[in-house]
């Protein structure tokens, strides 16, 4: 076998490495939209928005010292009533310790959106122009976002949160990060 | 002229609100192009394949005042970038970064080129080496002709 | 009733298929002229299967049958006839269909004219082409089934998207796979001509027809859409370097090069294999772009519904097309004997030229589509490869074969003579520089690159018809000469001057993009807005009904000095059954350059958003398009491909006559 006829065997061979990352392309799970965080164990930004409601402000010097998650929503975000469940399961029996930002929304359709859906966040703050939203990095909502004892983002989820997610990443995480 | 002018007159559709709207340019024309040439460089997360200056989504409309902003503050253009892109990651941009991860990428066109360019000489080279074939003999000719007659 | 009838007839083209594929390909193996003629019929049995399974779809349209799911999912009944049947391929089902209408047809039409080709290898050609059909068949009818019904059927449809409702986009499918599927002719060609185990100059004779057909229609396909996607989107980008975009112009890029390829096998009888490899490679290119747009591996504004498991089925359909191929191919290639030699510099080389760089813009192409994908399969960042990539790779690249393409056609075969070529083009020398003068002088110093881009095209466009005066010794040679040489020239050599004068005129409209100028503003009724010159002024505002949509259009003047040039009515149209509000532009053009108007948000307090651009040379790029396509068109009338046919007459003629003799 000459190096000569070793030539011809390339192509198939250049198509099967094609094929290869093209079947892991297939593979459940993979998404090509799916943006890890640029923040992922930085700081998160600094931040102190009007309060819904007339309630009190929300800002980082709130989270003190505690494994927290950061919910962006939306009243006019349909995925957010899918998600708006199973926000209330975990807040309901204190799995986590829940905040929200409510992104480039009027207040007043908030105030109605957790009136009917409920409202699981200990305290929602105010962003309507979206600029904490950038800060973030947010792309899309809802996104979730968990944030440990020294401040820093260790966990970004896109798009709603379903059970799978809290099983298999949520849980986790908590005993990781040491949350009480 | 007016006959070059009376053409057809053609409708399209087109999707969405347009991308830069008069409310968000900047006023010093010199500030707007140099946000423009900066907003073309990074992707509009939502829709795919846009640059922030082309795209109609509310994302991109507020990355574009959000840039705007920081030129018109005196951000040079390297700031303005890694601004926005240590928020979103290097996926925002449309141009890919030259580092290790995408050598492969970028030096590849030119290595296929010069691999093709060498082998096609290399081909060239050796099929000229070759001697010619032996001249036909008596009975090969009189069939090449009778073959040459048949086909045009 | 009818569309199970239509369903059946899928399902018995299937077996037909495979009926086709055992009988043509056993008939080849042994030589048998009655298996393989029967394969020819079967060909034809299955096209017409398919059209009658493909008729029964655009009938449930028609009458906007919603029982039928796939009708329902896409149409409704209050939308202009054109845009129901066109519903029918603006779907992933649907276009399926298309899909393995077209295959068959191709099929169809090469057993009709088979009659002229060896009949072995015509037998294998339409064998391997039913073993595609089978693939593809099979994946509609197990994942993509058009013909399912709904119960209850619902009262009305959800609709097309209102963007596909436009003449130009109706057509791009059905363009854009007559190219696409047409390539799995030259495929066929290639792995029948594997299996003989043998290519001469009668085999490229035989292909060369078919890739030019499926060339020309692909081109059109991808300027329709191009066309499209300026006229559409509202501010004139007419090339995103969108995955999709991307998997219709790697298949464009192979198959040039084929095409070319082919013309050094027929008249040099040399380059065998490579061509044999482009011709799997391009169809391959297909292939792998129907994966990408079904699959979900890429997003991309064009990508159908997304579905794995129908991914699943095309890449293992994949494996066993492409794979098996190119198993072929390294397995009998190496036997092919080689043919002629040539010098670097000759004709053969110009094409080898062409070859190398259009391979490698195609490489480049495909690196920069999958690389996202190929980097998170190693665990890399996440990273995306738009357009800054490609115009810094595609366009250096093909700046060189650009020039080369005026020198190549003078160039002899075996052994050319450069000097004496490039001494020939002196006309175009001179054309560059007058052409660089006048754009420096015209746009005021405009940008570097659209400058020289002007002059390479004045270079390609005077090239090509110095190339044209040159071969009918115009100004050198009596009248009387030239019009000899005029007419006897076969037709294919003017096929290849207008198809590289049109690549010429579009890269003028390309660089000339450079030169737009723009002027965004929020106009109130009466305003006038200065553009590039001219003065756009704004008239009217009212309310529009359409068929299925309520629109605000706009009325402008659009004014020189004064003088009234046209009248432009942009409007932002809502679909109220998809919700949706879609912009429409307005666009004046002379064909030489387009003022462009698009229509924005109101302010809420009588002011509008406009922009308007004035893009000169843009219309070039399509209409450069249409020329190459036209150029391809006039190759294929060439009287050389039937010439075969009467020769073959005549020479059994003559040697029964000679035999009679001797």
């Amino acid at each position: 076998m000459s190096w000569r006829r070793a030539l011809y065997l390339l192509p198939l061979i250049g198509f099967i490495a094609v094929a290869v990352y093209l079947a892991r392309g297939l593979a459940p799970g993979y998404d090509p939209q799916a943006l890890p965080s640029a923040l992922i164990d930085k700081p998160a930004p600094t931040f102190n928005l009007a309060g819904l409601n007339g309630e009190a402000r929300l800002s980082n010097g709130d989270f003190a010292d505690e494994v927290v998650f950061v919910n962006f929503f939306a009243s006019w975000c349909a995925p957010c009533r899918e998600e708006s469940p199973i926000l209330m399961d975990l807040s309901r029996r204190n799995v986590i310790r829940l905040y929200g930002i409510d992104y480039k929304d009027k207040p007043e359709d908030a105030v109605r959106f957790l009136q009917q859906y409920g409202d699981p966040y200990r305290r929602v703050g105010v962003d309507e122009t979206g600029r904490i939203g950038i800060d973030f990095g947010v792309y899309g909502v809802p996104e979730t976002y968990a944030i440990d004892r020294t401040g820093r983002i260790r966990w970004r989820h896109v798009g709603p949160l379903t059970p799978q997610v809290v099983q298999n990443e949520i849980l986790p995480l908590l005993k990781k990060l040491g949350a009480s | 002229m007016r006959l070059v002018a009376a053409a057809a007159i053609l409708l399209g559709l087109a999707h969405a609100a347009l991308a830069v709207e008069p409310g968000e340019m900047l006023s010093d024309p010199k500030l707007e192009a140099r946000a423009e040439a900066i907003g073309k460089q990074l992707r509009c997360l939502v829709c795919q394949n846009e640059s922030i200056e082309d795209s109609g989504a509310d994302l991109a409309h507020d990355l574009r005042v959000l840039i705007r902003k920081r030129v018109e503050t005196g951000d040079s253009d390297s700031q303005v970038i890694k601004f926005v892109t240590d928020r979103y990651g290097d996926f925002v941009l449309l141009k890919p970064p030259i580092e290790p991860a995408t050598y492969l990428l970028w030096f590849s066109p030119f290595a296929i080129l010069a691999i093709g360019a060498a082998g096609a000489w290399l081909y060239i080279r050796r099929r000229g080496a070759e001697p010619p074939g032996e001249p036909l003999g008596p009975e090969q000719r009189r069939r090449l002709e009778r073959l040459l007659l048949e086909d045009p | 009733m009818i569309i199970e009838l239509g369903h059946f007839a899928l399902i018995l083209a299937l077996v037909v298929a495979m009926l086709q594929a055992g009988l043509a390909l056993t008939g080849a193996a042994r030589n048998d002229a009655g298996l393989m003629a029967s394969g020819r019929i079967a060909a034809m049995a299955q096209f017409a299967l398919v059209a009658l399974a493909f008729a029964t779809l655009v009938h449930a349209y028609y009458v906007s049958d919603f029982s039928v799911a796939n009708v329902a999912e896409n149409s409704s009944s209050a939308k202009p006839l054109l845009y129901k049947l066109t519903s029918v391929w603006g779907n992933h089902e649907g276009s399926m269909m298309l899909w393995v209408l077209i295959l068959t047809l191709y099929g169809a039409a090469i057993a009709w004219f088979g009659d002229a080709m060896p009949p072995r290898l015509c037998a294998r050609v339409l064998g391997v082409k039913a073993l595609i059909a089978v693939g593809f068949l099979l994946f509609i009818l197990l994942t993509s089934n058009p013909f399912l019904r709904l119960s209850p059927a619902p009262e009305q449809g959800m609709g097309l998207n209102p963007i596909l409702q436009d003449p130009a986009l109706a057509s791009h499918p059905p363009l854009l796979y007559l190219g696409y599927v047409g390539n799995s002719v030259a495929f066929a060609f290639a792995v029948a001509a594997l299996i003989e185990g043998r290519v001469d100059a009668a085999w490229a004779r035989w292909v060369r027809p078919w890739a030019l057909a499926s060339w020309c229609c692909l081109t059109l396909g991808i300027a329709a859409g191009s066309w499209w996607a300026y006229y559409t989107l509202g501010w004139g980008g007419w090339w995103f370097w969108d995955p999709v975009e991307n998997a219709s112009l790697m298949p464009w890029l192979a198959g040039t090069a084929l095409l070319h390829s082919a013309i050094v096998v027929e008249r040099r009888d040399t380059l065998k294999s490579w061509t044999i490899l482009l011709a799997i490679l391009t169809f391959s290119l297909s292939l792998v772009g129907t994966f990408l747009v079904r699959s979900g591996v890429l997003t991309s504004v064009h990508a159908f519904a997304l579905d794995p498991r129908r991914g699943v089925f095309i890449l293992v359909l994949l494996l066993i097309a492409i794979g098996g191929s190119l198993a072929l191919y390294a397995w009998r290639a190496p036997a092919l004997e080689a043919g002629g030699i040539f010098a670097p510099i000759s004709r053969e080389g110009a094409l080898l030229l062409n070859n190398l760089i259009l391979a490698t813009c195609c490489a480049t192409v495909f690196i920069g589509t999958l690389y996202p994908l190929f980097l998170d399969a190693v665990g890399g960042p996440k990273l995306s490869v738009g357009y800054p990539f490609f115009d810094r790779t595609f366009v250096p690249l093909m700046i060189p074969l650009l020039i080369a393409v005026g020198i190549g056609p003078l160039l002899a075969w075996k052994r050319g003579d450069l000097l004496g070529a490039l001494q020939r083009l002196w006309a175009a020398f001179a054309a560059v520089i007058a052409a660089i003068l006048i754009a420096l002088y015209l746009s005021g110093g405009g940008p570097v690159l659209s400058i020289l881009g002007i002059g390479l095209a004045a270079w390609m466009g005077t090239a090509a018809l110095a190339e044209l005066a040159d071969r009918l010794r115009l100004f050198r040679a009596p009248w009387s000469e030239v019009w000899r040489r005029g007419v006897n020239q076969p037709r294919a050599s003017y096929g290849m001057t207008l198809a590289h004068f049109g690549l010429a005129a579009t890269v003028a409209g390309i660089a000339a993009s450079g030169f737009a100028q723009q002027s965004i503003a929020m106009l109130h009724l009466g305003e006038a807005l200065p553009v590039a010159g001219y003065t756009l002024r704004f008239d009217g505002i009212g309310k529009h009904e359409g068929v299925n949509y309520t629109a605000d259009r706009a009325e402008f003047t659009l004014l020189d000095r004064g003088r009234v040039i046209a009248h432009l009515a942009p409007e932002r149209r809502f679909f109220p059954l998809q919700q949706e509000t879609v912009s429409k532009t307005s666009i004046h053009t002379n064909f030489l350059a387009d003022f462009y108007l698009a229509l924005g948000d109101p302010d809420g307090k009588g002011g509008w958003a406009v922009r308007a651009y004035w893009k000169p040379l843009v219309p070039l790029i399509w209409i450069g398009g249409v020329l190459m396509a036209l150029g391809g068109a006039i190759s294929l009338s060439d009287r050389r491909w039937r010439v075969g046919v009467a020769a073959r007459r005549a020479a059994r003629a003559g040697l029964s006559a000679s035999r009679g003799r001797a």
